[in-house]
């Protein structure tokens, strides 16, 4: 059963390092000028919801399964994802806004979160490969 | 009192300042000219430039397109720009035409005006300046021409000084005259009178201090250029004493002749007699065109596009400011070596002798002469002359000499100085002495706030002037277009984040010019790796290479480069227009069109509903249109539409053949003028039995859109209500308990994305929105706003608007509607701004889309259109000496052209905090915090923006108590740049945008953000701090002169309740509008004088008008009306408020030095700072 558990959660992380790859891309496309900030901002919002989701499974599954060390790791994260998409304000057309992204350096936090990011997916990565690897060994 | 004729350089109004100067200095002489030498380079030149003044007198229908444009043809000269015929022609509009007319003509038919009047003279000598050699633009002065006794051979050939300046004089003087005569004949001919606003001052001044006249009068006259500098020295010196003898005897009798234009002689005739005869002469030589084609092929002037303004050409303004500036700084530092302009080599890679020169001595007019929207104060003169004479403090080293100069002669009228008046008059009165003993820059010098009564000066505030060595100052864009928060940029950023200031530049790239070389060439050189256009502050390493000096890389200069059409001479790439000037605009090729240009579509999307009906507002708005619509800019490809709607959407079909408008679509205009007329007189009784309710606005907005999307143009929505129904519909937002509350204030931002989607998607079709919102509801502006925002639109706000119970508002939308109708336009517009390699922007204000890092993309660009950029600095800028920042424009005009304007400023770095410091322009840095509040206010709340503003005052006042001053004083020191900082920003406190406490409607605070955002600085500051005036007792002392007026130029008050006296009558301008206040004892004589009622008593209520009385007063209160009008986009409103109306409490709460309820006072605002800091 823990095997599962670690096989799915590995799945997903793999999504979501794959997502904050993509994230980092579409980025510094924009940063590079190689795409108009309306575009990168709707292609980016569309991943703002399946990233959240599927880091909260992780994160309740964690929770489910008593993994308590790798629910503790995950929730500053995954408490992150959520208060970002509930501020938005109510005018914004998403976590990333168009008009927004050029200001105030928030084109550079976003890099950077989506840095951060890919470096806890990884560290949660091999975590759950370790896991899983014991999980299938002790079974 | 001696007149001094000038033209004010103004953006929008078209008007004339006269001055009257103090007349007992000035003597007059015998306006007789002396002939000079003919430089036949510039003859052509001169030719064209001058020809400009003619085209000013082009009838006021031309006035959107008025301004006046040099043309640079590439390589070969380019017959067929010629070959249109002149226009000045008084009935023809030239501003309209689009063929390059060649306003000029050959100089020789000239020859018999200028002879003729003494006016004509007169106007010559003021109006001629600059250096041929130097400066393409620069007349050359024949003031001396004027002056019977005075000759450039008076001078002491000994002297260094004395030869540097006659070697150049002589022949600029030659050239410049002949060549510029004709114009200026006709810019004399014209009402207006030459001096310059400053140099009014500076009489005024002059006269207080008890200085001779000539000396300080000099300065006001553009004419001697070179020579001005030294004839200050001369008389002051003299009297100061340091300055060098020889010098000294040879100035006054040429100070004398610059005086003459400004003696009341030479300027009675011109005024009396006219643009009549302006115009005259320049339609005079219509047959000449053709030849002049021949001749003078290469230069033409062109009044294309620019300016609406048939103003006098501000080039001669400036250069008189410069002049001025000469003068007086010659006066503080005589003695001092001459600095001989030594970075230009640097600069320029190459010593180009008559560069140095004219650098040295001419004071060239300005490279970019704009006209200042408002009239002169605020044209700081962004190019100073004569700094030379000023700087030499013997005992500084010389490298502070140059830093020092500008800042520390309280004297000078320009710059830094200008600002406070009561130093200037005290330094001029102390003389160079003073100064020396005091090394400090005037700028700098400590002031006590919490000592010092009255920060404010009474004279306008003007930009401080970089502190470039002389080339560069008189290359420098000017500050009305281009202004940073920092005139010296810190070396790094930590030396930044140390003086707690913001960095940040002031943008008004579109604005109306007079004056605006055009240059049509194959090539438009640019750098190859940073695309940077090239401008007068890049180096040439050799005759073939130069260097850019935004990204350093060395670029070829391309063969057509090489020709330089002002001189017709090969192999001279550094006196090309573009290298000469910083403000220029390209003709561009196909390379930078993505399409073919678009054409001018206008659409209206009109509110019909009961509401709108039941305001009335479709009366004005037709009739506006019907007078104006042969005015909109457009060729004939214009299209215009109409589209009306209430809870369904109307269009209509102006079809060919119809004999009435159906419902239907959108045409174009071309022989429909007819069919539009009869819809236009239609519509406004087409529903007037509505009972429709609802407003359709978002559906409305997305046929607009989709009816734009394939042209793009220009959207117009009137709106008067909350939208109900369909997309984009929205809730009323406002708690009316919550309007005065001083704790939350919420709902600043926009309630959907929807308009904001919108606007983008319109913006990606080139479409802008400006939006005319006419409620007496809360509408929730903040939100619709967005469509404008995004989209690069304009927004109007006319709140509780009603065409026959509001009947000043319905006024004032009349007066905004023909402004908006027939102003410049631009379309599919994209604007880039760089910068040096180590600076970088990071936040962009202003109504745009930013499409990349640097990229704004404006679907619409308008002459009132501001914009402002935060930026900070990333790598250290340690070996450089100088930075750039260059913005360029790239358009489509309103007849299809594709253009590209670009502005290019350059600054010095500074490696210490003192130098930092000094160089505040507390005006831009005050607009660049407004931005950063309102950002601050959205996103976070208006409490954090408060605190933020209160902060920047509490951190850099400390920052630079802790670090430059020396002095241990209890108060609250600052230096002088930065004295009137926190006035300034406790008025922003109370400005509608940002107060608490007060009871201030959603809507009204949405809009003052809204404005803050996307105002030009000039008119944004009128916002955050009205000017207010003494009205009942307008003397014509130091009046000055427009359009045959006699406009009086009181003292500015500080905003208080103690300066308003029961005996007085005061007007504030708040920008958008002007309050008259009449105090309970005021004299009647000006109540029935200038209001036309008999007692106070009996004055009504509600006054929105002055009658026009024929009374010497209230012609003068009515002329100061009308200019301080015309100097902005919009019309304001006049209230006349009794001291016992209920209204008064609106023209209270401006008086922001006062305490009120919920807000401090400024000495408590200050103690408040003073605690602050001490924690």
């Amino acid at each position: 059963m823990e095997a599962v558990v670690f096989i799915f959660s590995l799945l997903d992380c793999c999504a979501l390092i794959f997502l904050s790859v993509y994230f980092i891309i579409t980025l510094s496309d924009l940063e590079c000028d190689y795409i108009n900030a309306r575009s990168c901002c709707s292609k980016l919002n569309k991943w703002v919801i399946p990233e959240m989701i599927g880091h909260s499974i992780v994160s309740v599954l964690m929770l489910v399964s008593l993994h308590w060390f790798i629910f503790l790791l995950n929730l500053p994260v995954a408490t992150w994802n959520i208060y970002r998409f509930i501020m938005v304000p109510s005018g914004n057309m998403g976590v990333f806004d168009p008009t927004e992204i050029h200001n105030r350096g928030q084109l550079k936090s976003h890099m950077k979160e989506a840095m951060i990011k890919l470096g806890f997916h990884l560290l949660c990565f091999f975590m759950y490969l370790y896991s899983m690897i014991l999980a299938l060994i002790n079974d | 009192p001696a007149q001094s004729q000038m033209q004010v350089p103004s953006g929008y109004g078209l008007h004339h300042q006269n001055y009257v100067a103090p007349s007992g200095h000035y003597s007059q002489g015998p306006g007789k000219m002396t002939a000079s030498p003919l430089d036949g380079q510039c003859n052509d030149y001169y030719s064209g430039l001058y020809t400009l003044p003619v085209q000013k007198l082009a009838p006021p229908s031309a006035a959107s397109h008025a301004g006046v444009q040099q043309v640079y043809c590439g390589g070969s000269p380019a017959p067929p720009l010629l070959g249109a015929p002149p226009g000045p022609v008084p009935g023809a509009a030239l501003a309209a035409s689009h063929v390059y007319t060649s306003a000029s003509q050959p100089y020789p038919s000239f020859v018999n005006y200028y002879s003729s009047p003494a006016v004509y003279t007169a106007n010559s000598s003021a109006a001629s300046q600059g250096f041929p050699a130097t400066c393409h633009y620069s007349v050359s002065t024949v003031s001396n021409a004027v002056h019977p006794s005075v000759s450039y051979s008076s001078l002491p050939p000994g002297d260094p000084y004395t030869r540097v300046f006659t070697s150049q004089s002589a022949p600029a003087a030659g050239p410049g005259r002949e060549g510029s005569f004709p114009g200026q004949s006709t810019a004399l001919s014209h009402p207006s009178t030459l001096a310059s606003p400053p140099s009014q001052q500076h009489h005024q001044q002059q006269s207080l201090s008890g200085y001779s006249a000539l000396s300080w009068s000099a300065p006001g006259l553009p004419p001697a250029q070179d020579s001005l500098a030294r004839n200050h020295a001369g008389p002051l010196a003299s009297a100061n004493s340091p300055a060098g003898s020889g010098m000294q005897n040879v100035p006054p009798p040429r100070s004398i002749p610059t005086a003459l234009p400004g003696a009341p002689s030479t300027r009675a005739p011109p005024a009396g007699k006219h643009p009549r005869e302006s115009v005259a002469l320049g339609a005079q030589p219509p047959e000449l065109p053709p030849q002049r084609g021949m001749q003078y092929g290469d230069y033409v002037n062109n009044q294309a596009s620019s300016a609406p303004t048939p103003l006098s050409s501000t080039s001669d303004d400036e250069e008189e400011e410069e002049d001025e500036e000469a003068g007086v700084d010659s006066s503080s530092t005589t003695s001092s070596a001459s600095p001989v302009p030594n970075s230009y080599d640097a600069l320029e890679g190459g010593s180009y002798p008559d560069m140095h020169s004219s650098s040295a001595s001419s004071p060239a007019p300005d490279p970019a002469p704009d006209p200042d929207p408002v009239p002169a104060p605020t044209a700081p003169p962004s190019v100073r002359m004569a700094r030379p004479f000023g700087h030499g403090y013997p005992t500084l080293q010389p490298g502070y000499q140059n830093a020092a100069t500008p800042l520390t002669s309280g004297v000078q009228p320009s710059g830094p100085a200008a600002t406070y008046p009561g130093m200037n008059q005290l330094s001029s009165s102390l003389g160079g002495l003073s100064l020396q003993s005091s090394p400090q820059p005037e700028s700098l010098r400590p002031v006590n706030l919490t000592q010092e009564r009255d920060v404010l000066p009474s004279t306008p505030v003007w930009a401080p002037v970089p502190n470039l060595n002389l080339d560069l100052k008189k290359l420098n864009c000017s500050p009305d277009s281009f202004r940073c928060t920092l005139t010296n940029i810190p070396q790094t950023q930590a030396l930044l984040n140390k003086a707690k200031l913001p960095l940040g530049l002031l943008l008004h790239p579109f604005r109306d010019l007079t004056q605006l070389p055009v240059i049509t060439s194959n090539t438009i050189v640019r750098c190859r790796s940073c695309r940077t256009y090239i401008n007068p502050f890049v180096s040439f390493i050799d005759q073939r290479r130069w260097k850019c000096n935004l990204c350093y890389r060395v670029n070829d200069v391309p063969e057509e480069f090489m020709y330089n059409p002002l001189t017709r001479s090969y192999g001279e790439p550094h006196k090309r227009p573009e290298v000469q000037n910083s403000t220029v605009e390209f003709i561009a090729s196909s390379d930078y069109m993505l399409r073919p240009p678009q054409p001018a579509v206008y659409l209206f999307v009109l509110d019909v509903s009961h509401n709108a009906v039941e305001a009335g507002y479709l009366t004005v708005l037709c009739q506006s249109l019907l007078e104006h619509l042969d005015k909109l800019p457009g060729d004939s490809r214009t299209r215009i539409g109409f589209m009306t709607f209430d809870s369904t959407i109307h269009f209509y079909s102006l079809q060919e053949g119809l004999s009435q408008p159906q419902m239907l679509i959108v045409s174009d205009i071309d022989g429909k003028n007819i069919l539009i007329k009869v819809l236009l007189n239609a519509l406004p009784n087409m529903f007037t039995n509505t009972r429709e309710t609802h407003s359709a606005l978002g559906p409305a907005l997305q046929a607009a859109f989709k009816l734009m999307s394939p042209t793009g143009g220009r959207v117009s929505v009137f709106q008067t209500q909350l939208p109900s129904l369909g997309a984009g519909l929205l809730q009323s937002r406002e708690d009316p308990n919550q309007r005065s509350s001083t704790k939350v204030v919420q709902h600043l931002g926009p309630a959907t994305d929807f308009y904001k989607k919108l606007a983008l998607d319109c913006s990606g079709q080139q479409t802008a929105v400006d939006l005319f919102l006419l409620s007496s509801q809360y509408s929730d502006l903040a939100s619709l706003a967005c469509m404008s925002k995004y989209s690069a639109g304009c927004i109007y706000y006319y709140p509780s608007f009603h065409c026959t119970l509001n009947p000043s508002q319905a006024e004032k939308l009349q007066k905004d509607l023909k402004r908006y109708l027939t102003r410049k336009i631009g379309f599919e517009a994209v604007m880039r701004i760089r910068c040096t390699k180590g600076l970088s922007m990071h936040t962009f204000h202003g109504n745009f889309f930013v499409r990349s890092t640097d990229l704004l993309s404006l679907a619409n660009i308008n002459p009132d259109a501001g914009f402002a950029v935060q930026l900070s600095i990333e790598e250290n800028l340690t070996d450089t000496s100088l930075v750039c920042f260059q913005t360029a424009l790239l358009y489509t005009s309103s007849k299809g052209e594709r253009r590209i304007r670009v502005h290019t400023l350059c600054l010095p770095v500074v490696s210490s905090l003192a130098e930092v410091y000094a160089g505040v322009d507390v005006q831009a840095a005050i607009c660049l915090l407004a931005n950063m509040a309102v950002d601050r206010s959205i996103s976070s709340s208006l409490s954090d923006a408060r605190d933020a503003l209160v902060n920047a005052v509490v951190d850099s006042l400390s920052a630079y108590g802790s670090t430059v001053s020396n002095f241990q004083h209890s108060g609250l020191i600052a230096p002088a740049s930065l004295k009137l900082f926190p006035l300034y920003v406790l008025a922003l406190l109370k400005q509608k945008a940002f107060r608490t406490g007060t009871s201030t409607r959603l809507d009204d605070r949405v809009y003052a953000m809204c404005q803050i955002k996307s105002q030009p600085l000039v008119h944004l500051m009128k916002m955050i701090h009205p000017n207010l005036y003494r009205v009942d007792r307008l003397t014509d002392e130091g009046a000055i002169h427009v359009n045959d007026r006699v406009v009086p130029q009181p003292p500015l008050q500080k905003l208080s309740a103690e300066k308003l006296t029961r005996e007085g009558a005061f007007l504030m301008d708040c920008g958008s509008v002007f309050y008259i206040w009449i105090g309970k004892g005021c004299n009647n004589n000006f109540i029935e004088d200038v209001l036309g009622y008999p007692n106070f008593a009996s004055v009504p209520q509600k006054m929105t008008h002055l009658p026009e009385l024929d009374t010497l007063s209230s012609e003068r209160t009515r002329s100061f009306l009308t200019w301080l009008r015309d100097s902005r986009p919009l019309s304001p409103v006049l209230y006349v408020v009794k001291d016992e109306s209920p209204a008064k409490t609106e023209f209270f709460q401006h008086l922001v030095e006062d305490r009120t309820e919920a807000a401090f006072s400024y000495h408590e605002f200050l103690v408040h700072v003073q605690q602050q800091i001490c924690k």
